[in-house]
């Protein structure tokens, strides 16, 4: 590893100042939260930044809050702390296990899901589930603040959307309302400490009748970045997740997913294996319909 | 040895000596050692699978900042050929020099081609990227099948087949072939009522342990040397490094440190020439550690394997015939394990009729090395799963389809020797018996039955053992301990001189304090060196008999050894206290000296080893993955010195097995690079992918050894492969002949069923 330097902004404005301060210089800088990815990589050779930009210092990026309808969870808010939080643990259900899906407890002490969606891995477990239930992106730029839905930040694998001086700030999603669930499954020959060779994250909402009004259905791990899959969202809508409605949501989906083989499997076993976690986690979304939900 | 032996120590399970400092970090392991002065080495390896070196410039390397050496093959002697002794993995002195750095050609990718020393890693790295190589690439041979087909590329140009009835007339990338056989095969098979046929393959994977390779060398003024390294055999490393560099072997001293892991493969060289010739050059200690990928790229690994397998059965389930034709891969240079794997291939079992033929071939992979019963997994994976079949079709109980074909004491195993006692029949039976098998299955679950089996063998030990002032005992032995070994040799020598486990410390010592032993392998340790301890216990105690008797005035045969001390003989009148160990070492002055007992052998009768092993799996239908629900390893230690370590080696056997059963391959390219050389595309299965691994230790003590012992670090890896396949194939309902059992496979094999 090369040698750099090292800085740990404790304001939002000292943050941005040395942002720009950095463009200026034409510093190869590299923000930091947990490290997880990042540290790895430059161990790894992969990345060789000049100066590491801590933001963890930040009070925004720690954030972790309900207000109103919206849920804030900070950039560089660990992974054990915000799938903790109340309101995550029981309104994302999906959101909370994607979270807890990253490595391990150790890891989970560091790693946030402002890193898991910077680092735009097509792997990364929590960008589904982000995805599936609407969350945004808040970005701090160079005299302000702007937003992006999730599904625009990343750009391709291992691209994201940020401009150079910029910084995810934060991520927020409306607070679910009654009649909703998500749910998040990832498949791994492993249980533990692998990466995911098909990701599906959903969100589902039913109305007073019981069917489901409002379908979101994101996959991972099929295409250089996490998608919405509309076409296998609106095969729900409108149904109860009867069967034929699961075969057809999964249907759907293999037709949009465009997976790669390689080592860690073929593009046709992972449109095959993409169809049946649609399956699995549409259930899973639908049965927390009706048993979990918020207000 | 006594039928019922009344133990005091054998049998208890204290905490092994080395395990605080493991768990709380102080364990110094290879890479933890440091010199002043110490330099950095690195080593620039092929990026061909398969290529001649044209040239190579290093210059601007050694120009570079802070560099002080570069070697290349250039610099190494030529080593000639001839058998490397003693050692788990086979194979010859030169292949091993050409293993260790390329000459003319790069046989793999990953092959080392030239190392540098500089003053920083970094500096190091960064003069290899200035080494200039220039390579012809040649076609990869990446599988069994390319290297023996009519016009395959030669690996070895000069490579003529050994073993055949006519002496080969033209080379090939075939090294070597095995035949063995008796009976009358065609009448065997004439005989069978069923017949199962099937081809069975397995893939290369490694040994998958923690630490990576690592020494420091240090090449004295004097032309001594000095090399500090993780190895499970410090004897094993100074004869081949001293072969590699032309040296004698009296020049270098080596030092093993504490050892993360070897399974077989720390049983040669890579590094250790390297950093002694860079020393050399530089004037100056040398450190190598290699990174994880490097471990993948250029260490291990295990054969891959393909197994033709043939076995006709009566009605009732007797074998009356029996063929195997195995290729195993041997990687760049010849030397596959596939000798032991046609010995092994049918060995539990009584077979009449039966013709096995073996095959060492060569491919563009790193050189195979050792691993856990080097040969015998991939060999009872066919032979078990075609049991399990024949017990399938024939309609009869897989346990007691193994128990009417069992080999027994007085049976001569299909690889010569008569056997002694042994416990396969003992582990059936216990199987048979065990909760595991009588309780009902969970739906869709599948459940497999194997039997495993490894020699064990004995070779060189030496042991001294010496009494303290205050009666305490050091133990000096040459085996790296990597199973707890040390916790077993303080075991048997309290157990032989009647004093408390706590009171004996014992040392793995280097080259020039321990005397001559063999690698730590072959299952051999607590057998061997353990006999050795005994045997030095054992000198001790006459020493002590004698100066008891000395210092009462009496012969030696009026007094005898009881419960740590020496007492008159009942009946002989000699007014005399009984002398402790602590008595007598206490008047070592008066009495002759220090109390030094020793003990250096070749210990012949090795027990086999046997074992059962059961699994349950439950297959995914829609995904083709597998869960394993429950797995039980039993397993005849003949006499178990610490329970909790025999335990640990049959579970641990049982978790590479089934890593080996269901996600470990190395994944290549066409090209021949791999694509997964690190832990987390390579798939050892993690804590929460097994179930507990339930442990049964049967006794049928080995006559060849004092207190029963044989050994049992190797046989636990033999089973599983064949226990789990039996059980996936059960869960599936399609019968799995190729590993591994990842959820592609099983998925492919769930469609066509
Ligand atoms: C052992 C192990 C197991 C793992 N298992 C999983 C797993 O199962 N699933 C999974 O998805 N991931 C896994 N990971 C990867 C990693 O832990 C996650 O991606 C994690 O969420 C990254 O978060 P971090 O805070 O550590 O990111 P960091 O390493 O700090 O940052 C990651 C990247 O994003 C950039 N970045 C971070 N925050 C910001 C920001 N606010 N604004 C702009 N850029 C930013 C960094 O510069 C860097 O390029 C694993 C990692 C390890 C080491």
């Amino acid at each position: 590893m090369q040698g750099f330097a090292y800085e740990a902004p404790s304001s939002l404005d000292a943050l941005r100042a040395r942002l720009a301060a950095a463009q200026g210089a034409g510093e190869l800088t590299q923000v930091l939260a947990g490290g997880t990815d990042l540290l790895v990589q430059m161990k790894q050779g992969q990345r060789a930044p000049g100066l590491i930009l801590d933001i963890k210092r930040v009070g925004e990026t720690q954030a972790l809050t309900v207000d109103g309808d919206w849920l804030t969870i900070g950039a560089s808010v660990p992974a054990a702390k915000a799938k903790a939080f109340p309101l995550v643990a029981e309104a994302f259900p999906g959101l909370a296990h994607a979270i807890d899906l990253i490595g391990s407890s150790q890891i989970q002490g560091r790693a946030s899901l402002g890193g898991n969606l910077c680092n735009a891995s097509p792997a990364g477990d929590t960008i589904p589930a982000l995805i599936a239930n609407g969350f945004e992106a808040q970005i701090l730029t160079a005299d302000g603040l702007r937003t992006l839905p999730v599904e625009a930040f990343v750009t391709g694998v291992g691209k994201n959307a940020l401009a150079s001086g910029e910084v995810l700030l934060a991520l927020k999603a409306p607070v679910p309302g009654p009649r909703s669930g998500d749910a998040y499954q990832r498949f791994t020959p492993r249980t533990e400490m692998d990466i995911a060779v098909v990701g599906v994250g959903a969100r589902l909402t039913l109305d007073d009748a019981g069917v489901i009004a409002s379908a979101c259905i994101a996959l991972g791990a099929v295409a250089p970045q996490a998608f919405l899959a509309e076409a296998a969202g609106a095969a729900l809508v409108g149904t109860r997740g009867e069967p034929q409605a699961l075969e057809a949501a999964a249907a759907a989906a293999m037709a949009v997913a465009k997976p790669i083989s390689d080592k860690r499997g073929s593009a046709d076993f992972r449109r095959r294996i993409c169809g049946v976690l649609v399956k699995r986690v549409v259930a899973q979304a639908l049965e927390r319909c009706t048993t979990g939900g918020t207000k | 040895m006594s039928e019922a032996m009344d133990f005091k120590v054998i049998g208890t399970r204290p905490i092994r000596p080395d395990g605080v400092d493991k768990v709380t970090g102080r364990a110094s392991f290879g890479a933890d050692f440091s010199l002043p002065g110490m330099l950095e080495g690195a080593v620039l390896r092929s990026p061909h699978a398969h290529a001649r070196i044209k040239s190579i410039k290093t210059d601007a390397a050694l120009a570079a900042s802070g560099v002080k050496a570069v070697v290349t093959g250039a610099d190494f002697p030529q080593v000639a050929a001839g058998a490397i002794e003693g050692g788990e993995g086979g194979g010859d002195f030169a292949d091993l020099a050409g293993n260790v750095i390329a000459r003319g050609k790069v046989r793999y990718h990953g092959h080392a081609v030239a190392a540098v020393a500089a003053q920083s890693r970094a500096q190091a790295l960064a003069a290899l990227a200035l080494i200039e190589v220039e390579y012809e690439t040649l076609p990869a041979v990446l599988s069994l099948d390319a290297a023996l087909a009519e016009s395959a590329p030669l690996i070895d140009e000069g490579l003529m087949t050994s073993g055949l009835a006519e002496p080969a007339t033209a080379p090939s990338n075939l090294a070597s072939v095995i035949e063995m056989g008796n009976g009358d095969l065609d009448a065997g098979f004439a005989d069978a009522a069923l017949i199962v046929e099937r081809r069975y393959q397995t893939p290369t994977v490694h040994q998958g342990y923690i630490e990576p390779h690592a020494c420091v060398g240090r090449w004295g003024q004097d032309d001594q040397a000095m090399l500090w390294c993780c190895t499970q055999g410090a004897f094993d490393v100074r004869s081949m490094t001293a072969k590699v560099l032309g040296q004698p072997v009296g020049s270098l001293k080596v030092i093993p440190s504490e050892i993360g892991g070897g399974f077989g493969g720390k049983t040669t060289v890579y590094l250790e020439p390297l950093a002694l010739l860079l020393s050399k050059k530089s004037g100056r200690p040398v450190r190598m550690v290699m990174t994880r990928e490097e471990v993948f790229r250029a260490t291990g690994p295990a054969s891959a394997a393909t197994i033709d397998l043939r076995m006709g059965f009566s009605q009732d389930g007797k074998i009356t015939a029996a063929e195997a034709t195995m290729a195993y891969e041997a990687g760049a240079f010849p030397g596959s394990p596939v000798g032991p794997g046609t010995m092994c291939v049918f060995a539990p079992y009584r077979i009449a009729n039966f013709r096995i033929k073996g095959m060492d071939v060569l491919v563009n992979k790193p050189k195979a090395a050792a691993y856990r019963a080097p040969g015998a997994p991939q060999a009872l994976f066919a032979t078990e799963s075609a049991m399990d079949e024949a017990a399938d079709k024939l309609g009869i109980d897989p346990i007691e389809l193994r128990l009417r074909n069992a080999v027994e004491e007085g049976d001569s195993a299909i690889y010569g020797p008569k056997f002694g006692p042994i416990g396969l029949r003992a582990c059936l039976e216990a199987a048979a018996a065990h909760p595991h098998y009588t309780k009902a299955k969970d739906a869709g679950v599948g459940r497999g039955v194997a039997v495993g089996f490894w020699f064990n063998v004995g070779l060189q030990s030496s042991a001294e053992v010496h009494i303290n002032e205050d009666g305490t005992v050091t133990v000096i032995e040459g085996n790296p301990d990597i199973g707890g070994s040390r916790a077993s040799m303080a075991l048997m020598a309290a157990e032989t001189l009647g004093v408390p486990y706590e009171s004996v410390r014992v040392v793995v010592a280097d080259t020039e304090t321990a005397g001559f032993t063999n690698v730590t392998g072959g299952s051999r340790v607590t057998f061997a060196t353990g006999m050795a301890v005994v045997e030095a216990s054992k000198d001790i105690i006459a020493q002590c008999c004698s100066r008891a008797a000395s210092l009462w005035s009496t012969d030696e045969d009026m007094v005898e050894w009881r419960d740590g001390a020496v007492h008159p003989r009942p009946g002989v009148n000699v007014e005399a206290k009984p002398l402790s160990l602590k008595d007598l070492a206490g008047k070592a002055g008066r009495t002759g000296g220090p109390l030094l007992g020793k003990a250096s052998l070749n210990a012949r009768g090795a027990g086999p080893g046997f074992s059962v092993n059961l699994c349950d799996a439950l297959v995914d239908q829609e995904t083709g993955q597998v869960q394993v629900k429950a797995f039980t390893a039993i397993q005849d230690a003949g006499k178990a010195i610490h329970p909790s370590y025999v335990e640990g080696q049959l579970q641990g056997g049982a978790v590479q097995g089934i890593g080996w059963a269901l996600n470990e391959e190395y994944v290549y390219s066409p090209e021949g690079v791999m694509e997964n050389a690190g832990f987390l595309d390579y798939r050892i299965p993690v804590a929460s992918d097994l179930p507990m691994i339930d442990t049964q230790i049967i006794e049928v003590p080995n006559p060849g050894h004092p207190y029963g012992v044989r050994g049992v670090g190797e046989t636990p890896i033999v089973a599983p492969l064949a226990a789990v396949a039996n059980a996936v194939s059960a869960s599936a309902g399609v019968r799995m002949t190729e590993l591994p059992l990842s959820p592609p496979r099983v998925l492919e094999a769930l469609d066509q069923a």
